[in-house]
């Protein structure tokens, strides 16, 4: 029983949760064990949340799964002998936060409303007991499991636990099982707003088990290999009085208010006000100073129930799925075992794509990697920018003095292209030029065996036609990384027309082990990527040239929450290469795809973009960049425009998807997330063009069906 | 190394409860319980600077599974001593944890090692005594062996039949008396002290927290234990009840030159005097302490009348009274197992020498009249160990004592 919530009620909301989701739950058990603890503290209960699976599955919180927990939280309180109640998890891993496969099926607010209450109603008696409670986090602690350990009185963590965050904000929901109250309070609102907005903003980043005592999270911290033993011991002392815990108090001053606009700024960095979940978990943050604990919790239950109940949030869990599931197993990837061992590499070209494709392949696969170019000097630079990169990773301690010496050695240069002749897998980064790499290619076959892949890293050119006039076309592919190489995840592996499965399975398997995601797309110009991208920028820049002011045209996207302005990002691939690809997308699919003179003003003109930056770090047009601009009669405004550039992106999806560029509109939106960037509360982009209508008024019809990555109506 | 021979020191000892097979561990790994031994008297030496281990040296009879890849090594690693502090895995079946003793007090003696844990684990769940094993076919076809050597039972019904004086109810009575002292000893606070508590795991009921040795059967006396079926033999005498049990444990302990201690303000709680280790009969293998005892005695220039408590392992009552019938000691004198033995606490095989260590360190302390003491075993195919040592704390003989 807590003041927040009668414990009829709750197990009424709990039956009735349970029985709409009881078909996906995997239910998480609380055995709980009486402990003798030392110290003479008398008798504890041991409480653990197992369900039954592997490492591989871990522990979530569903209806049931608190139900369990209630129960086993409401045994242990009864009676009169138990001195404690602690809460750990099964081998590395406390909770990984709530089940999120049953938010398909809430359907209703109120239904919303019942998952928030009932974890703020089992929590809040861990935090209302009149005896001590604990959580020992021994693992993984997301979400969910993170709010239990916050709603006990005492917590430890074992150094060791690999991954300890809060999601929520990342997925599109708020820490609303208390998270968003109690973890302020304990740790203040600068270290909280580090942890629920910028960490889960920053690419979901985690803390280390060991992190935590240095932020206030835990009151202790215990290596993993006697963690429960010395938790138990810990919490014996805590029981005795021996051990007294003292937790600083807040600042909830002007620290909190600086606290909470650093986080806003965080977020409208990252979402520029288009996703609400960071907004309503700062709102909640802001407020937890002067609430009280049951008011907090019910304006966590608000908030959740409307972001669960939100588009973006449905759009989010759809990502969060594609990224986790489709992306580890890419759709028509032929059978791995038709996959043949690559056991040394050729990069051709020496160039500075070419130097980073060298360095992926020799930190990932381990093996030699030959480069080669035209002359003696280039390749010496190549493998040195090679070295030098080698060298920083050794700098920074991801990489030991010994792997050093060792992707060193492995890395070698040649400008004689017989050296390849024992490459099992070639890959060329030459100039943009179907007749360089058609020569590149005829070629090696003088030199390497018959079955050796040779992989292409166009952007552009036709994977088919590089293969056409070679003895063995069958073993050419399409092999596309986005810039960084390092950091974007994404790879777009294209099948020729002859392109063979066992090439094909060893360009997966390659991609694999270079740790990328791949995705198999037909040998269409531009790819899934760029040809999207390159539709919006050629629907901006029509626009420009039409007579739209430069900041109109480049905010009128603004409400899709794309990770960077269309000029930005403009700028950061270079106008040249822009318009390369333009002019290679108009000439494949005509005046779809505009080629704009003001961009080919500035190539000219040899601008770096549109922008340059003020003193204030802003970006603004200069009046010689606008002399430079084609300036039309016919201006639209940003609503027009983002109209006009929605239909346009749901057009040539539309059309991507009727010639089979990929297997399904899951691709495309994959393709984005991971190669783009584009946000998950967009769903990539396809849930967004759904639930804006834009789909049906374009296409006729949705994308996916309703309940997929949308609320259903 | 110094040519003369320098004085070893145990320091201190520890254990994992002891729990039967197939119960309180059968869900936790072997490796982690001495794991938890060794963290445990790292934890309680804080003077030790964990680098200045030279040696980890773990016995194992079974040297698979979780008590594999040479476990001494692994144990260090696990417990998160410094990778500069090397490991070796031991087996001398049930004197495993001896042997570690012995073998890495001879290092210190010789002046190979300054300090060295030594410790044995066995998880008889996880590992039955003998699996795994593929015994010569040689033992029977040459008669090396009688075909009973290999199950220890059998040898005890034997020994039974050597020693026609040592009946049924004698053994009994013995074993009661164990349980008896178990129980006094527990209430006294003797066992947990040194005792590691260790987290156990259970799919089906979470885990839970091993603070007591499960094996004990308070209450026990001879009328109960007369009732119990000789599984070895019909109409035999050697019961569940007159023996140690399967079971799984692990101990752990740190020696030291006498002098390194000094130097680090390590306590000592006993100085070795001298061992034996010696064979007999493999079928008759619960003999061997009697060798092994005179071998060390005579060794160190002390008699059976020196010596003031012994700990001997109960893996069988009638190879305890073989021991004590043939030095004249009396089966309830109170210098022999005075906190009680293997047959109430368990024998997890490997482990058990330094559990007997453990007994005696105590016993000094209690007892600072007693200057000399033993411990000792009999060992699976047909052997005996004995290490003989002396008391820190001796303040003296006091009169009817022995010296």
């Amino acid at each position: 029983m807590t003041t927040y919530l009668d414990d009829a009620e709750l197990e009424q909301l709990i039956a009735t949760a349970s029985a709409l989701t009881a078909d996906d739950e995997v239910v998480t058990r609380a055995l709980s064990r009486d402990i003798a603890l030392p110290h003479r503290a008398g008798t504890g209960v041991l409480i653990t949340l197992d369900n039954g699976l592997d490492h591989e599955r871990p522990n979530t919180l569903g209806p049931q799964s608190l139900g369990e927990l209630n129960r086993a939280v409401d045994a242990a309180l009864a009676r009169p002998d138990v001195a404690m109640v602690a809460i750990t998890g099964k081998p590395f891993i406390l909770a990984a936060g709530a089940d999120l496969s049953g938010v398909a099926k809430l359907t209703a607010p109120e239904q919303a409303t019942a998952i928030a209450r009932i974890g703020h109603g089992v929590f809040a008696k861990l935090a209302d007991a009149r005896i001590p409670t604990f959580c020992f986090m021994n693992g993984l602690t997301l979400g969910g499991g993170l709010e239990i350990a916050l709603n006990c009185q005492y917590r430890t963590v074992s150094a060791s636990a690999p991954a300890i965050a809060f999601p929520e904000v990342f997925l599109g929901l708020v820490p609303g099982w208390g998270g968003a109250y109690l973890l302020p309070r304990l740790i203040g609102a600068d270290r909280a707003v580090k942890v629920i907005i910028e960490n889960a903003m920053n690419q979901n980043r985690m803390l280390k088990g060991a992190d935590l005592e240095p932020l206030g999270v835990v009151d202790a911290t215990f290596e993993a290999a006697d963690f429960l033993e010395r938790s138990l011991d810990w919490a014996a002392r805590v029981v005795t009085g021996e051990v007294k815990v003292e937790r600083p108090e807040p600042d909830t001053g002007e620290a909190w208010d600086a606290a909470v606009a650093r986080g806003r700024a965080v977020a409208d960095q990252r979402v520029h006000g288009t996703a609400p979940a960071p907004y309503r978990a700062l709102d909640l943050m802001d407020a937890a100073r002067h609430r009280s604990r049951d008011e907090a919790f019910a304006a966590e239950d608000a908030a959740l129930t409307d972001l669960i109940m939100s588009e973006e949030l449905r759009a989010s869990l759809y990502a969060f799925e594609l990224v986790q599931k489709r992306a580890r197993r890419p759709a028509g990837a032929p059978s791995k075992d038709l996959a043949r061992p690559v056991t040394a590499v050729g990069v051709v070209g020496a160039g500075l794509m070419a130097s980073q494709l060298a360095l992926l392949f020799v930190r990932r696969l381990e093996v030699p990697v030959t480069m080669s170019d035209l002359d003696a000097e280039r390749v010496q630079r190549g493998v040195a920018g090679v070295h030098a990169e080698l060298e920083k990773l050794h700098g920074k301690g991801r990489i030991s003095a010994d792997q050093l010496n060792r992707y060193r050695a492995l890395v070698r240069g040649t400008t004689d292209v017989a050296d390849f002749a024992d490459c099992s897998f070639v890959i060329e980064a030459v100039f943009e030029e179907l007749e360089v790499k058609k020569k590149v290619f005829a070629e090696l076959e003088q030199h390497v065996a018959p079955e050796t892949v040779l992989a292409t890293n166009t952007s552009s050119l036709s994977v088919t036609a590089m293969a056409a006039d070679l003895q063995h076309p069958e073993r050419v592919v399409g092999f596309h990384f986005f810039n960084p190489v390092a950091v974007l995840p994404l790879l777009e592996i294209i099948r020729g027309e002859r392109t063979d499965d066992a090439t094909l399975a060893t360009a997966f398997a390659t991609s694999k082990q270079l740790r990328k995601n791949s995705v198999l797309v037909t040998d269409t110009r531009g790819f899934v990527v760029n040809r999207v991208l390159l539709r919006m920028m050629g629907e901006i820049t029509r626009a420009l040239d039409e007579g739209t002011p430069a900041e109109v045209a480049d905010g009128a996207v603004a409400p899709l929450g794309l990770p960077m302005s269309p000029f930005v990002l403009l700028q950061l691939v270079g106008p040249a290469v822009a318009l390369h690809v333009a002019e290679v997308l108009n000439a494949e699919f005509g005046e779809r795809f505009h080629v704009s003179q003001s961009l080919r003003n500035l190539v000219e003109a040899g601008r770096p973009g549109l922008y340059d930056w003020g003193p204030d770090g802003k970006p603004y047009v200069s009046e010689e960049t606008k002399a430079l601009l084609v300036t039309g009669d016919s201006p639209s405004d940003a609503e027009e425009l983002r109209r006009r550039v929605e239909d346009a992106l749901a057009e040539e999806i539309g059309l991507m998807l009727a010639e089979g560029v990929v297997a399904a509109p899951m691709d495309v939106d994959l393709c984005l997330v991971l190669g783009a960037g584009w946000p998950f509360h967009d769903g990539g982009i396809t849930p967004y063009l759904d639930r804006n209508g834009v789909s049906e008024r374009v296409n006729g019809r949705r994308f996916l069906p309703p309940g997929v990555a949308s609320l259903l109506a | 190394m110094p040519g003369e021979s320098r004085e070893v020191v145990f320091v201190d000892g520890v254990r994992t409860p002891f729990g039967k097979a197939k119960s309180l561990y059968a869900e936790t790994r072997a490796d982690d319980l001495v794991v938890n031994c060794v963290r445990d008297l790292l934890r309680r030496h804080p003077e030790l600077p964990p680098e200045r281990v030279d040696e980890v040296a773990i016995a194992a009879t079974t040297q698979t599974g979780d008590q594999g890849l040479t476990i001494g090594r692994t144990t260090a690693l696990l417990a998160g001593l410094p990778k500069s502090v090397p490991g070796f895995a031991i087996d001398r079946m049930c004197a495993g944890a001896m042997t570690a003793v012995t073998t890495t007090a001879s290092g210190i003696a010789f002046g190979g090692y300054d300090v060295a844990i030594a410790g044995g684990v066995e998880h008889m769940t996880h590992h039955p005594m003998g699996s795994g094993t593929d015994p010569n076919p040689r033992f029977l076809a040459e008669k090396l062996v009688d075909p009973s050597a290999l199950v220890m039972g059998s040898t005890a019904e034997n020994l039974h039949d050597r020693f026609p004086g040592i009946t049924r109810e004698r053994a009994d009575a013995y074993a009661a008396l164990s349980q008896q002292r178990v129980q006094q000893a527990y209430a006294d606070g003797i066992i947990q002290e040194s005792l590691v508590p260790v987290a156990t795991r259970s799919v089906e009921h979470g885990y839970g927290l091993a603070t007591a040795d499960e094996h004990p059967r308070p209450g026990t006396t001879v009328e109960t234990l007369a009732g119990l079926r000789t599984p070895f033999r019909p109409h035999g005498r050697v019961t569940a009840g007159n023996a140690a049990g399967l079971n799984d444990g692990a101990t752990a302990c740190l020696l030291a030159d006498a002098g390194t201690a000094a130097e680090l303000g390590l306590p000592t709680a006993m100085r070795m005097v001298g061992f034996g280790f010696a064979g007999v009969d493999p079928e008759t293998m619960g003999v061997g302490p009697i060798p092994s005892t005179e071998k060390a005695l005579a060794r160190a220039g002390l008699t059976i009348d020196d010596i003031g408590a012994f700990e001997i392992n109960e893996a069988f009552a009638v190879q305890v009274l073989a021991y004590l019938d043939h030095f004249g000691i009396d089966a309830e004198d109170t210098k022999v197992n005075p906190y009680g033995g293997a047959i109430a606490l368990g024998h997890p095989l490997a482990s058990s020498g330094v559990r007997l260590m453990i007994h005696l360190a105590r016993t000094f302390r209690d007892r600072t009249d007693v200057r000399y003491g033993i411990t000792t075993m009999c060992i699976g195919l047909g052997m005996g160990g004995t290490v003989i040592w002396e008391n820190p704390h001796f303040a003296g003989a006091t009169e009817g004592d022995a010296k």
